[in-house]
């Protein structure tokens, strides 16, 4: 494990039955900052997180998370990570506070009250906190969503699509959130999504996915220069497409 | 090898989740006591109008609602297994739940704490309530019920997991299993007539189970006064059997589902 990165995997395969999703996958990510994960619809990133977060066995391979073996610690290194997602829900029927109080105690965390009323004055959560999950908006679920995922303070923050379904408002705010949290408290983030103003923004680092597989990583600006365009966009369409760098 | 930790906070982090829900609707707990209810009602004047028709329920007027009722224990504790672990399928909360430190023997433990609530709820409302009815007490059989309440919870709680590890593998189509698994068995178990009553064939079958057993003591109980032995240790016996095999099973398909990606598409 090299100490300058927070993920590190290696020969990488996840096959659902004769169907090979994650083909020889390999990549790291640097400690400190974003990464995002990038590709297709069907190009392997949610499988990936979900490997990575211990949902999901890998066929074959290896997972180093943090400096240890993701299959072999992975509940050590749940206390230090965290999810959020927009497509998983929490529970529809509890407040937004039961729902933190409940998460905030699978982690075993002290002076919980504290914590969640500190989330929700960031995340302006603090008027909504006895309303029902399934009563708010779906800017309002991902924002509680959100404050789930940083409850514990995470060291590494997986995020598949933090700000779909956004009003560009809201996704502003929560991106410059996310932002303050990282110069806070050092943490890295692995960002899948599809918002390429948002990457631009956010990550420093890209690692582009197709076919289960790492098709090209760089910076923001690198991959711009390597494929000769103007903005992520046009790299993302040129890889999806087959097309090769310039 | 994974680090085997167990955590009393995290298990009453899941069961402080259904105890949240229990509390944000008055009609999931009136449930909970309603069909117990209503089939000790049935039950109790069946037996009234039996005991001027039968020497038997003349001889032991509890037997039919003792059968009716310590039943339902078995039941309950299926179905409160079943239930709340489902809830959390219905909601897309494994996801989260399973991303989180919690270990799936701990949600296990919580499973089977919420059954003890659900089933204590349920069967204890019904219990009270057939005391000014029906002048009849479950809890004059002393002791023995104890026993006989454990051996019934713990059987329902291996049939639970099992059928709760069966609705994950196979989805929320497999999930009219969780409401009538338990009633296959119901005929084996011995509940109002004795296992002799069964063809022979059929006899071992019914004395592989744990619950004949203990509707066997319990009959004994009633109308010899006396409480056998041999009945609850072969119950224990076939329970720890049982109850291993429905960890075990829903260990084995909770892997199942780590391997075939499940915990993030399961749900309505």
């Amino acid at each position: 494990m090299h100490p300058e990165f927070v993920i590190e995997v290696s020969g990488l395969y996840k096959y659902f039955d004769q169907f090979c999703a994650i083909n020889d996958l390999q990549f790291q990510a640097r400690k400190g900052v974003t990464t995002a994960l990038l590709g297709g619809n069907g190009a392997g990133k949610t499988t990936t997180i979900a490997m990575l977060l211990g949902l999901l066995t890998p066929s074959q391979g290896k997972i180093h998370i943090l400096g240890e073996d993701m299959l072999q610690h992975r509940y050590r290194l749940l206390h230090r990570m965290n999810f959020s997602s927009p497509y998983v829900d929490l529970p529809q029927r509890l407040t937004i506070r039961q729902n933190l109080t409940v998460y905030g105690h699978l982690y075993r965390l002290p002076r919980l009250k504290e914590r969640i009323a500190e989330l929700a004055q960031a995340l302006n959560l603090d008027t909504l906190l006895d309303k029902r999950y399934g009563q708010l908006s779906a800017g309002q679920k991902t924002r509680v969503s959100l404050a789930k995922s940083l409850l514990n303070k995470p060291e590494l923050l997986l995020m598949d699509e933090p700000t779909a379904s956004l009003d560009p408002d809201t996704a502003d705010s929560i991106r410059s959130y996310l932002e303050q949290y990282q110069r806070d408290t050092g943490a890295s983030i692995l960002l899948a999504s599809h918002n390429m103003a948002e990457v631009e923004r956010m990550a420093s680092d890209v690692i582009m996915m197709r076919k289960g597989q790492v098709v090209d990583t760089g910076t923001p600006d690198e991959l711009l220069a390597r494929y000769g365009r103007n903005n992520l966009e046009e790299v993302f369409i040129d890889i999806a497409r087959h097309k090769e760098s310039a | 090898m994974q680090d085997i930790h167990f955590s009393l906070r995290r298990i009453g982090a899941v069961a402080l989740r259904h105890l949240y829900l229990m509390r944000s609707s008055w009609p999931r707990v009136l449930e909970m006591v309603y069909w117990p209810t209503v089939q000790m009602i049935l039950w109790g004047f069946i037996t009234l109008y039996l005991q001027g028709n039968s020497s038997l329920i003349a001889q032991a007027s509890g037997l039919l609602l003792s059968g009716v009722l310590l039943w339902d224990v078995l039941f309950r504790g299926q179905l409160g297994i079943a239930l709340v672990f489902m809830e959390e399928m219905w909601s897309r909360n494994l996801g989260h739940l399973f991303v989180s430190p919690l270990r799936p023997y701990e949600m296990v433990v919580s499973l089977l704490f919420m059954s003890l609530l659900r089933t204590l709820i349920g069967i204890g409302g019904a219990t009270l309530i057939a005391i000014p009815l029906f002048q009849y007490s479950i809890y004059d059989m002393g002791l023995p019920l104890i026993a006989f309440f454990l051996n019934l919870i713990i059987m329902g709680w291996a049939i639970g997991l099992m059928v709760s590890g069966i609705v994950l593998r196979y989805g929320m189509g497999a999930e009219s299993i969780a409401w009538v698994s338990v009633f296959a068995i119901q005929p084996l178990c011995a509940i109002y007539y004795p296992v002799a009553t069964l063809p022979s064939w059929l006899q071992p079958v019914a004395l592989a189970l744990p619950a004949s057993h203990v509707f066997e003591g319990m009959r004994e109980l009633l109308l010899q006064h006396t409480f056998n032995v041999a009945h609850m240790q072969w119950a224990i016996g076939l329970n720890i059997v049982f109850l291993s095999a429905g960890i075990a099973v829903f260990l084995g398909y909770f892997r199942v589902a780590r391997r075939r990606g499940l915990l993030l598409q399961v749900g309505e």
